[in-house]
């Protein structure tokens, strides 16, 4: 079990050899402090493949979100990417991976450890940081601190007609070329882009390692040791592609081939070792846009309007890769959307999500007013 | 080094300002003047530096800038130095017991190098190393001007645990070990001063950019008063301006 305490990171100590640390799947978590109304810079804890046996000795509220790690609470299965209010003596429990390895738990008012070099982030090599610098172990107790809202936390939606993130099990990664693409040939690049690679097992929060074909230099692996960018694809001189993640030490000296994108490093930290990624080359400003738009999300939950004391079970409702709202027998709209063209008297195929289980079904649309059925 | 300098992007959130191709203290001196000067003018969506031997890595937040604002920015202040005038480096004296259980190796990269362990000491202490920069682990410095008579091949077996502090040399480098690690280079002495503190403020005894000098302890004697003023907080390194 590796569960650790992390939040966005420890910037500002990188010059001095102090990785940054954090969570490998930072949308994941920014996203369920936004739910129970946190910072953004709260920290959660990151639970990796098996998830803890978590006790609460107060009244709260909680959101997990990023991996589906089958979360129950008291019991009941737990719907993820929303808040729930969570009583004393709750019990959160997991019950096997089923899409993604890394889980995220974000409790109102955020963990309260004791902040080291600006953040409370975990690193365990350094063994600073996060609980004792450790992962948890059974019988820790953790607090957490106030919440922001005078009154107690104000737990937050999901935005309209946002559809939460799944994994699967072959992952397309987009990256920039460089730093040092130019330590590689164009069938080097070819074969960076061209083939599908399997995450080994000798992966960790410091890198993934990539099995299969080996990527050549043009001359040599090695470069003048310079700064370890998040994401960097390097190739040491056996050939085998390593990408750094959170972990990763600050400086190295091994050409890095590319870099992959902000918006896809937490999804392919979700990559399971086994599974597959392909890569596919974007350009920096693809890159900005798609920081943009993850942003906006997280800014859509932070302002938008508070969840109600007993949710609903959060239904969405995608036609051919369309979000739909959803409306019941009065009405009332069950999860709200962003319109898309209108489509009548027509059967799709349709893909459902009620409270963390999956449905497929055909569904007739018609046009009725301004609102689909 | 470079005429101009090279913006190599790295991924969407970094960028590398690269301004020579070689191990050189003339280029690194010009990436530690360009962080400071990143620094002092607080240039719009940078959220950390990590200067190298020969090149700044710029981290960025692309929600507060572009990278053609960032990149306008920083070409700006590598060719128009002006503005504050720099801080002189800093020379950071370090006490070190040479030899005895502290440096196991000196007798032998004495005798590689064709010299008394005393001489080793001598060139090994009158010299100011530049931090290159920092990494590996929290706290340890890449230091550049070992004299080049005391260049020595590292173990060929690394040891299992090497003590913090340690103070060792490996080809044409020398070094401090900040953690107790396993480690090939060949030991030639130990510093009682603590080199990073987590909690510390600074958290970490050196920064890129820095110089050092390692100053000889007389004994036993002398490195235990050293290392009882360190546990109990009342010593001091020596740090002054470089000349």
């Amino acid at each position: 079990m590796l569960t650790t305490v992390q939040d966005c990171g420890r910037y500002g100590f990188q010059r001095f050899g102090v990785p940054v640390s954090g969570a490998l799947d930072e949308f994941a978590l920014r996203f369920a402090n936004a739910l129970v109304g946190n910072d953004d810079g709260a920290a959660g804890l990151e639970m990796t493949v098996v998830g803890p046996v978590a006790r609460f000795l107060a009244d709260t509220w909680i959101a997990v979100t990023g991996a589906d790690l089958s979360p129950k609470l008291d019991g009941e299965p737990l719907p993820q990417w929303r808040a729930t209010r969570v009583s004393e003596g709750g019990e959160l429990t997991f019950h096997g991976m089923r899409d993604g390895m890394r889980a995220y738990l974000a409790v109102a008012g955020g963990l309260d450890v004791p902040v080291v070099m600006g953040s409370r982030s975990t690193n365990l090599k350094a063994r600073f940081g996060g609980y004792e610098g450790r992962r948890l172990e059974k019988g820790d107790v953790l607090s957490a601190l106030p919440p922001r809202g005078e009154d107690g936390p104000v737990p937050r939606r999901l935005p309209g007609g946002y559809i939460v993130p799944t994994y699967g099990e072959s992952h397309e990664i987009r990256v920039v070329l460089g730093p040092q693409s130019d330590a590689f040939g164009p069938e080097a690049i070819a074969t960076l882009l061209e083939s599908s690679f399997e995450i080994s097992l000798d992966s960790d929060r410091m890198g993934y390692r990539l099995d299969g074909p080996v990527i050549n230099h043009k001359q040599g692996p090695d470069i003048v040791s310079d700064g370890n960018p998040p994401g960097a694809v390097q190739v040491p001189g056996d050939g085998v592609p390593t990408i750094l993640l959170a972990d990763r030490g600050t400086t190295g000296g091994y050409a890095k081939i590319a870099t992959v994108i902000t918006a896809d490093l937490g999804r392919l930290a979700q990559a399971v070792p086994g599974q597959t990624v392909v890569f596919k080359e974007v350009d920096v400003e693809e890159g900005h846009r798609l920081i943009r738009e993850n942003e906006a999300i997280l800014t859509a939950i932070e302002s938008g309007p508070p969840a109600a004391e007993k949710s609903l079970p959060i239904l969405s409702v995608v036609v051919d890769g369309e979000p739909y709202e959803v409306v019941d027998e009065e009405g009332k709209p069950v999860a709200s959307s962003e319109a898309g063209d209108p489509a009548s008297a027509k059967r799709h195929s349709a893909h459902a999500e009620v409270g963390g289980q999956a449905y497929d079904f055909e569904v007739e649309i018609r046009r009725d007013g301004e609102s689909r059925t | 080094m470079y005429e101009t300098p090279l913006f190599l992007p790295a991924g969407d959130q970094a960028l590398v300002v690269e301004l020579g191709d070689a191990i050189d203290a003339g280029v690194n001196r010009r990436v530690h003047d360009l962080a400071q000067r990143v620094e002092a003018v607080e240039v719009a969506g940078v959220v950390d530096l990590i200067p190298a031997y020969r090149s700044l890595l710029v981290q960025y937040d692309a929600t507060t800038t572009s990278l053609a604002a960032l990149q306008s920015s920083l070409l700006k202040l590598c060719s128009d130095p002006g503005g504050q005038p720099l801080e002189r480096p800093r020379v950071v004296h370090i006490p070190t017991l040479y030899g005895g259980e502290h440096g196991p190796d000196l007798p032998y990269v004495a005798e590689q190098c064709g010299m008394t362990t005393d001489e080793v000491v001598r060139v090994h202490s009158e010299t100011e190393y530049l931090v290159h920069m920092m990494g590996f682990t929290p706290g340890f410095p890449y230091l550049g001007g070992l004299d080049e008579r005391l260049a020595t091949p590292r173990l060929a077996t690394p040891r299992q645990e090497i003590p913090a502090g340690s103070v060792g040399i490996a080809e044409s480098q020398t070094g401090v070990y900040p953690f107790a690690s396993p480690g090939g280079w060949r030991l030639i002495g130990r510093t009682p001063v603590t080199m990073f503190d987590p909690v510390g403020e600074p958290p970490s005894l050196l920064a890129a950019g820095d110089y050092v000098r390692f100053t000889p302890l007389q004994s036993e004697n002398d490195y235990a008063e050293v290392r009882g003023r360190v546990e109990s907080g009342e010593f001091q390194v020596t740090v002054t301006a470089k000349q």
